[in-house]
């Protein structure tokens, strides 16, 4: 039996503890804003956050999951200021990619609070876009940046929020 | 669940417009309205005023629009409900989108082309505008008032001599009762009335959804006690199944069964392309499963295919004459003239569609009905497909159409949803049919292989007296009748309507036979077209060594309607969009004044490209300025677009598209590249089919809207063509090399 937490609440799974996380969440937790694009981290669509830090679910093996806390895109709440950039940069296309983009978004700025161009690319090259909206994530990811004031927690999940506290001290 | 419950029928309780608007289209009938799916609040009030098919207003005011076109990233299922809006005179946040099943009662749904605004945009200004008269008119003669002396403003009529005010919702009834205008009594605002058409404040509807996950995809999409199904298919096209063995499979925890799909019988038209489906109880227990099966396969015509020698079976015909599709003047007296002679040969690979969200769909058969959910460009070919496969009427396949997660063309072709029809009716249960992207890759509808043959005779002005141009590639109707070689739409995107001014011009198409299934790809045949003609322009401008704007301008000559043979069904394209190099001088000059082109000093790597495409009626140029690195490694520091699309509704959202369209064309340019090995495709995910990342996008791209009273045109795929050109003649300036053929990873630059 796998323990876990997934955007603060307690989870246990039994199944396939290779089944990757992926798919636990689309398929059985159905929390389905974590989405496939390609199962071999290739792409970033399944970018979540497990302990704060962002990891891609396609290749997370459940059984790597137990004793961890994961976020994804449904535990941000309320809306983050990077979710507000990009909705004043109109960011999206078709939308696909973009929750995977924001999860690595808020994970990136989290260590880095007025990032360059350079360090934006760097964070964020393994994610993929094929509507290519990368120079409006770029402009959203410097917008958030500025937004964000210092005190703000990267993710306001009381799930995180205990990382980030931790982090702090 | 949360889907198939949120389905209910409404009635409508009146006529709806009779001939008053484009007649055929508005019928009489029951409707099923899905609400929105990706935004469900709670219960919407059941509509009070429904006066067409498109549009009805609840007594609270909420105004519910429907969309008959699919949302892909495009922006139409935002875009038509805005005209709508502006025409009714409401307050946008009162709006809520409904989207529509597939029905030919709303005429045309196939999202392709980039003719969403183009085909509704006189109708949706129409409906807005009949249903504001019919709320003035119930206002007024609830308060023994002339219309005349009405007005409406945001969601409201007004009756200013007597300061009274009404809510849409608060007349909506009342509207409901009166006969519909005529359109000669229905008048359209006039442009500088409009509130959303043309505004920078326009957003996406499902922007806030797309941002905290909750927008619904296909991928996302469910049904009670649905299972899964990952498909098996055959590595060459047309092969079927010779044995298989399945015990591994189904030893897979989850694993439920294992069931075959029958290989379609060609043409293969959208038919399943056949295999061995693994059901599961989740999608991951269906691709662990698919992982153990052996399946030997039998022979196929195609698996002799391999691209090496397709290659220079197309180039061989392409140096052959062809069928003339166009022919001005007399390109071989021209020739014979012993001008000064350049020929050049281009080619351009396959490429896959790689939507991020591969194809996905979710159906249910029962008691000779279909219903399905799926991110589907036509809903219509889901009814047809699935009719056609399990040999039911198509009135009794119901399709949902989900946000579209990417489609660029794919997700017009509904092979996947056809599957998990027949696989729902042998199980008798929904099922989920999910495609891994090697499946997508593997099982493309490919953008076809091209090789173009050009000549030119050039005078002493070093312009062409003459200009011939050949190409060659599988067509797309070779998707629909397995004997078709020579292509038919195709010409018209970009092959058939050179814009140039030179006296002798004749445009030649080749035969070519398909190994793969072909199929529109962003921008289609304008991509291998614009990449011949104007990556020639260059080379032809830097041969009589003059810039290559100028140049192009020259070619271009002066502003007139290029004479254009057209069919009879595009009357409206030759009435209303004729072919106006005025409009195609002016993006140029434009792109070229943006970019600071002869400007700025370009050190040494560096140097700037140009081409000017116009396709689906947009005309666009685009400037790709590149850095070539002592590596060989292309950099983009800035790309200048301009485009004349006509009227455009989001202009911020046409921006979007724009800066995509040079995101999409780097990929296309610098990495793009399906194969195939005996018949099989190479290549299966984004590790050998690389796409561009923000490291290697371009920096900075500027896109400029030529200000239009123009009908609209195309904005979704118009800025793909005359990047590669752009972007390769760039090359050309910064390094001496001319490369003829996509991609340049194949080539070395140092």
């Amino acid at each position: 039996m796998i323990r876990f937490k997934v955007n603060g609440q307690e989870k246990t799974f039994d199944g396939d503890p290779e089944m990757p996380l992926l798919w636990y969440l689309r398929d059985v937790a159905e929390l389905t804003g974590t989405k496939f694009g390609c199962g071999m981290a290739l792409c970033g669509a399944c970018t979540l956050h497990q302990n704060g830090a962002s990891i891609r679910s396609c290749v997370t093996a459940m059984s790597d999951v137990g004793g961890t806390e994961i976020t994804t895109i449904e535990g941000i709440a309320p809306m983050h200021p990077v979710q507000k950039a990009w909705m004043e940069i109109r960011v999206p296309q078709c939308g696909y990619c973009q929750t995977g983009q924001i999860m690595q978004a808020i994970a990136f700025l989290k260590d880095n609070k007025n990032p360059t161009d350079q360090d934006i690319d760097t964070a964020m090259s393994g994610n993929l876009c094929r509507c290519g909206t990368y120079q409006r994530i770029r402009a959203a990811i410097h917008q958030a940046a500025k937004h964000q004031t210092p005190k703000h927690p990267a993710t306001t999940h009381p799930a995180t929020k205990h990382k980030a506290a931790k982090e702090t001290a | 669940m949360k889907i198939i419950e949120n389905v209910s029928l409404h009635v409508s309780r009146r006529g709806f417009l009779h001939g008053a608007l484009a007649s055929g289209v508005f019928v009489l009938s029951a409707r099923f309205i899905p609400r929105p799916l990706w935004a469900a609040e709670g219960e919407a009030a059941a509509p009070a005023f429904q006066p067409s098919l498109w549009m009805s207003i609840a007594s609270d005011g909420t105004v519910t629009v429907v969309a008959h076109r699919s949302e892909m990233g495009c922006g139409s299922r935002t875009a038509l409900p805005l005209v709508v809006a502006d025409e009714l005179d409401a307050d946008w946040s009162k709006v809520k989108i409904d989207q529509a099943t597939g029905d030919p009662k709303y005429g045309d749904q196939d999202t392709d082309g980039s003719h969403s605004v183009r085909s509704s945009f006189d109708l949706m200004r129409q409906v807005g505008a009949t249903g504001r008269v019919m709320l003035i008119n119930a206002a007024a003669s609830q308060w023994g008032v002339s219309p005349k002396d009405c007005t409406t403003e945001s969601h409201f009529i007004l009756h200013r001599a007597s300061g009274r005010k009404l809510g849409y919702g608060e007349v909506a009834a009342a509207a409901a009762k009166l006969p519909v205008p005529k359109k000669e009594d229905v008048p359209l605002k006039s442009r500088s009335q409009w509130r959303y058409i043309g505004k920078e404040s326009n957003s996406l509807f499902d922007l806030p959804e797309m941002v905290t996950g909750k927008a619904i995809f296909g991928m996302d999409a469910t049904m009670p006690g649905m299972v899964y199904a990952s498909v098996e298919h055959p590595p060459v096209l047309g092969q079927k199944i010779k044995s298989y063995d399945d015990k591994a499979a189904l030893k897979v925890p989850s694993v439920q069964k294992t069931l075959i799909i029958d290989t379609f019988k060609p043409p293969h038209q959208f038919q399943p392309l056949g295999g061995v489906a693994v059901i599961a109880d989740n999608t991951w227990a269906a691709f662990k499963g698919r992982k153990s099966l052996k399946v030997e396969w039998d022979s196929s015509p195609h698996s002799e295919y391999n691209s090496a020698p397709f290659r220079k079976t197309l180039e061989a015909t392409s140096r052959k004459p062809g069928k003339v599709v166009r022919n001005v003047g007399d390109v071989d007296a021209a020739f014979a003239k012993g001008d000064k002679i350049i020929e050049a040969e281009y080619y351009t690979p396959h490429l896959a569609h790689v939507s991020m969200e591969p194809p996905v769909a979710v159906a249910e058969y029962r008691d000779g009905k279909v219903l399905a959910w799926a991110p589907t460009q036509n809903p219509q070919a889901v009814q047809e497909t699935i009719a056609s496969v399990l040999g039911i009427k198509k009135e009794d396949v119901t399709c949902h159409v989900t946000l579209l997660g990417g489609g660029f063309g794919r997700k017009s072709k509904p092979d996947q949803v056809a599957e998990a029809a027949v696989l729902s009716k042998q199980l008798g249960k929904p099922v989920k049919v999910v495609w891994s992207r090697e499946d997508d890759i593997h099982c493309d509808f490919f953008h076809s292989v091209a090789a173009m043959y050009m000549k030119a005779a050039i005078g002493p002005d070093g312009k062409p007296t003459a200009w011939l141009q050949r190409t060659v590639y599988p067509p797309i109707g070779s998707t629909f009748d397995a004997s078709a070689t020579y292509a038919l739409d195709e010409m018209g995107l970009g092959w058939n309507n050179l814009p140039f001014d030179i006296p002798n011009h004749r445009a030649e198409n080749g035969p070519a036979d398909y190994h793969v299934r072909i199929g529109w790809f962003r921008s289609v045949a304008n991509i291998y077209h614009a990449f011949a003609i104007h990556s020639f322009a260059d080379e032809l401008a830097k041969s009589a060594n003059k810039d290559s704007v100028q140049y192009l301008l020259d070619l271009i000559g002066p502003a007139r309607i290029v004479p254009l043979e057209y069919k009879e069904e595009d009357a409206d394209e030759k009435q209303r969009y004729p072919l106006d190099t005025a409009r195609l001088r002016r993006v140029v000059e434009i792109a070229a004044e943006k970019s600071g082109w002869g400007k700025r000093p370009m050190g040494k790597g560096r140097g700037m490209g140009i081409a000017a495409h116009r396709s689906f009626l947009t005309y666009v140029a685009t400037v790709v300025e590149v850095e070539v690195d002592s590596k060989g490694q292309v950099h983009i520091p800035g790309v200048w677009t301009a485009l004349d699309a006509g009227t455009v509704v989001s202009p911020d959202n046409v921006r979007n598209q724009f800066e995509g369209a040079a995101v999409f064309g780097t990929s296309l340019a610098l990495f793009g590249e399906i194969t195939a090995t005996n018949g099989i495709i190479d290549q299966g995910n984004f590790n050998n089919y690389q796409l561009t990342r923000m490291n290697r996008a371009p920096r900075h791209v500027d896109v400029h809207i030529v200000e239009s009273e123009a009908p609209p045109a195309g904005v979704g795929e118009p800025g793909v063509p005359p990047f590669a050109p752009a972007l390769y003649n760039a090359v050309f300036a910064a390094t001496g090399k001319r490369v003829r053929e996509l991609p340049l990873s194949k080539t070395k630059l140092v």
